[in-house]
């Protein structure tokens, strides 16, 4: 169970093996020992908290990245793809959870873009392209122009056109890297009825995907991974939803994270029917002192949008934003802040940090004004001010003038966190806190925002790993498609219950 | 005066599918339209003998730099030394006529190309392989290769009488009352509209001026057709650079100077997309003469000269709000759609 693949399986039936690959990123080991054998006839899941690797493992098979070690075999000969092309022309086609395609063409020539059938004359027949497609649509069932521009299309209908573009390539393996997170039901089900057919064909599928219901739907097979690394392969027939869970947290949920028990006082952030049209809808919810609220949820259920328009950064339709009772000027990132509201966001290296800027700037940057005096800045106050928190948040780095971008994930991430606990919030909302951050560093940025908490300072938390939103938060509240589905007390909080809600639209009462 | 584009262009591009035609269709109406009025003020503007001439021939020598400006703004990217590279290489014409005495023609002609296409590899070496974007590397050679011209010629100037009268003649001459600058230009034209809509390298132009990530990700050679797009343009610029020498036959160090906003200016027109990705050359063609022809038509219609740089500019705005406004509705109109679904 816990070792590779059944080593009798021959080599011929494969259609694509990965053995112990490993890929870093300077000092940021991404994939530990990834590996993967995909079968003919097979829908193969891979499953795994964020961050346990799998894009990665995708990335590799896409040509995007080269391993730095380990075995690629493609049909039993081995490969080293470096780009996508020549992983497309060996046949294997990737769907991106956010299909890249070109918004001002056609759905056809997006389908053949670079391979366009010519004439001896170098001209593209469309004719034979327009058929192709027509073909491959009506095997699909699906009733898109094949000459309308891709602009403005569903992600579900983006998918199909990057489906038929591997269908067009007679791709043998197509990897689909969470093909689900942004489609409805019905889309769903479309999906997997033309992944089913493409399975007959004697494809060989990988499915990615955080929804379990799906994974025992649609897959024979699953994978999970996790910190990096590989864990197991079993057939689903016989494996649990528990079971998968249990290999893909791997430890005791509670021991992990250092949760301080901090006493709750009264509602510092309250927010009241907030609805943007087609982002979300009639948000409400309060966070009080002392308290770690986890905003729970799958990527694109809005979640980072609630955040940002609570902060100012984007405006919203309806609804209201206060803090301490007082209204927050809508759309004004300054009056947030005056109100007593910090946001670290989940893309630091272009949302929270000056990238090429040194340390001590960073860290002092949004409380500029205070420090200044009769407006001018002197290096002195500023290295002052920068030392006490890069020493509070145990920054690791050479100077507080070496360059942020040479700084790891968890050290960056810090050097964001220092910035805004030096504007001295009431309210501190934290987008993805861990994301992309080593094992060691990400205890020491719970222990952080647990301490903070304990210190009476409210805390608004975005998690979509699991463990940690379990771990950390006094309350959860998950969102699906743009609506809070479902508001659970930490002493309820299950991985299955939160999971549920967050893959389904109905109201869970808890 | 200035409700002339927006009029005939605001009633097209309903579909979503063929955005571009209709587009030419309501610059061309625009065009249409300035003419007739010019006509109708003046006859002679369109009935003369020289009005006819004078209407197909100005837009000529722009046509050629706007085509080329085209297809680089398509990858989304810009050149601005045009106006350089075309005084250069009209200087270059002239002096090849007054140092190799009894030059054929076509020597000249194909030196001029060759050369305006090295000064446009240069331009995309830059941008291909220097990742600097394409405003600042062209924004430099537009100095640069000014500056060569001003060292090379100095205060002189190549005059009408240095170069042979066949060749000053081609500037003037006429088939079937057609100039042969205008034939000329007209053939280069459906031959770069043929190429950027049936071959694979004009539609990965295109791709390419979409979206440049996507177009990684489909393994097409970017720097290679980003590199072939400079080339093109200026080979185009040098094309033109020798009309200007046969149509002016005055030829400075100045030379062709502003050219690289006229040109930028009637592709934006013409409804390329300064984003890239979208636009025909046609449109940028279209889009010259319109420009060149206003020029021509205001003085007639008793707009005195000041106006016409300011007219210039709000066809230009008007161009691009206009452009912004309908993606705008088209966008929320398609969310709409998909959101009732």
């Amino acid at each position: 169970m816990s070792d590779v693949v059944p080593p009798g399986e021959a080599a011929a039936t494969t259609a694509l093996e990965l053995r112990r690959v490993v890929k870093s990123f300077g000092p940021v080991v991404a994939l530990r020992s990834g590996s993967l054998t995909l079968q003919p006839n097979s829908i193969h899941a891979l499953i795994g908290e964020n961050g346990a690797g799998k894009s990665t493992l995708v990335k590799i098979m896409a040509g995007l990245y080269r391993r730095d070690s380990g075995e690629f075999l493609l049909h039993g000969e081995e490969v080293d793809f470096t780009s996508t092309a020549q992983s497309k022309a060996a046949g294997v086609a990737v769907i991106y959870q956010e299909p890249t395609l070109f918004p001002d063409l056609s759905v056809t020539e997006n389908i053949f873009m670079g391979r366009q059938p010519v004439n001896r004359f170098g001209r593209v027949d469309r004719k034979a392209m327009r058929d192709e497609v027509e073909r491959i649509f009506q095997r699909l069932g699906v009733a898109l122009d094949p000459e309308r521009i891709t602009d403005g299309l569903s992600i579900a209908d983006q998918q199909i056109i990057e489906i038929a573009k591997a269908i067009s390539l007679d791709a043998s393996v197509l990897i689909m890297d969470e093909p689900t997170a942004a489609l409805s039901g019905v889309e769903v089900q479309r999906l997997f009825s033309v992944a089913r057919s493409l399975r007959d064909e004697g494809r060989a599928i990988l499915f990615i995907s955080h929804r379990f219901d799906e994974v025992f739907d649609l897959c024979d097979t699953v994978t999970v991974m996790r910190d990096g690394a590989y864990i197991g392969t079993t057939a689903i027939a016989e494996t649990t939803v528990d079971e998968l869970v249990r290999q893909m947290v791997g430890r005791d949920v509670t021991e992990l994270f250092p949760k301080q028990d901090a006493v709750i006082g009264e509602p510092l952030l309250e927010v009241s029917g907030l609805t943007s049209p087609g982002i979300f809808n009639d948000i409400s919810f309060s966070v009080r002192a002392g308290e770690i609220v986890a905003l729970a949820g799958l990527v694109g259920a809005g979640r980072s949008e609630v955040v940002r328009a609570v902060f100012g950064v984007d405006d919203y339709r309806e609804g209201e934003v206060q803090m301490l009772g007082t209204a927050v000027t809508r759309g004004n990132p300054t009056a947030a802040m005056r109100a007593g509201l910090a946001l670290v966001p989940e893309d630091r290296r272009r949302q929270g940090l000056v990238i090429d800027a040194g340390v001590g700037g960073n860290i002092t940057l949004a409380i500029r004004r205070r420090l200044a005096k009769w407006g001018l800045i002197t290096t002195g106050i500023e290295n002052r001010a920068a030392q006490e928190w890069a020493s509070r948040l145990e920054v690791k780095t050479h100077a507080l003038d070496s360059v942020a971008a040479t700084l790891s994930g968890g050290n960056q991430q810090k050097v964001v966190l220092a910035k805004w606990l030096a504007t001295d919030p009431r309210v501190l909302i934290i987008d993805e806190p861990t994301r992309g951050i080593d094992v060691g560093t990400k205890s020491e940025v719970h222990r952080l925002l647990s301490q903070l908490a304990g210190g009476g300072m409210g805390i608004l938390m975005i998690s979509s790993e699991l463990p940690e939103v379990l771990g950390m938060a006094d309350r959860v509240l998950v969102m699906h498609e743009g609506r809070i589905t479902a508001e659970i007390d930490r002493a309820d909080a299950t991985s299955e219950n939160v999971m549920f809600a967050a893959t389904h639209s109905s109201e869970v009462n808890s | 005066m200035t409700t002339i584009t927006p009029a005939p262009a605001f009633a097209v591009r309903k579909s979503f599918g063929g955005v571009g035609r209709a587009r030419e269709l309501g610059i061309l109406a625009a065009l249409v339209l300035v003419v007739a009025a010019a006509t109708v003020k003046n006859p002679n503007f369109l009935f003369s003998s020289d009005g006819w001439r004078d209407l197909l021939l100005t837009p000529s020598i722009l046509v050629l730099v706007a085509v080329g400006q085209a297809i680089v703004i398509i990858t989304r990217n810009v050149d601005l030394s045009v106006g350089s590279v075309m005084g250069l290489t009209a200087y270059l014409t002239g002096r090849l006529f007054i140092d190799i005495p009894g030059i054929p023609i076509i020597l000249v002609v194909i030196a001029a190309v060759l050369f305006g296409g090295v000064l446009g590899l240069i331009n995309g070496a830059l941008v291909a392989f220097a990742k600097v974007p394409a405003m600042v590397i062209t924004l430099g050679t537009l100095y640069a290769y000014r500056g060569i011209n001003v060292l090379w010629t100095g205060s002189d100037r190549v005059n009408p009488s240095d170069m042979p009268k066949d060749f000053l003649a081609l500037g003037t001459q006429q088939i079937l009352t057609i100039p042969v600058l205008s034939i000329v230009a007209v053939i280069v034209l459906a031959g770069a509209a043929w190429y950027m809509r049936n071959t694979r390298g004009g539609r990965e132009y295109y791709a390419i001026g979409s979206d440049p990530a996507a177009a990684e990700l489909y393994g097409l050679r970017v720097t290679r057709r980003v590199l072939t797009a400079f080339i093109l343009s200026g080979a185009l610029a040098g094309l033109a650079g020798v009309f200007y020498a046969a149509r002016y036959g005055s030829i400075s160090s100045q030379a062709g100077s502003g050219w690289e906003l006229d040109a930028v200016g009637a592709a934006v027109i013409g409804g390329i997309a300064i984003t890239g990705g979208v636009g025909s050359v046609w449109g940028a063609a279209i889009g010259a003469m319109l420009l060149m022809t206003i020029n021509r038509a205001l003085p007639i219609l008793g707009i005195p000269d000041f106006w016409q740089r300011a007219v210039v500019g709000v066809l230009i705005i008007g161009a691009i709000v206009l452009d912004r406004v309908l993606a705008v509705r088209q966008k929320r109109r398609l969310i709409e759609a998909r959101d009732e679904s």
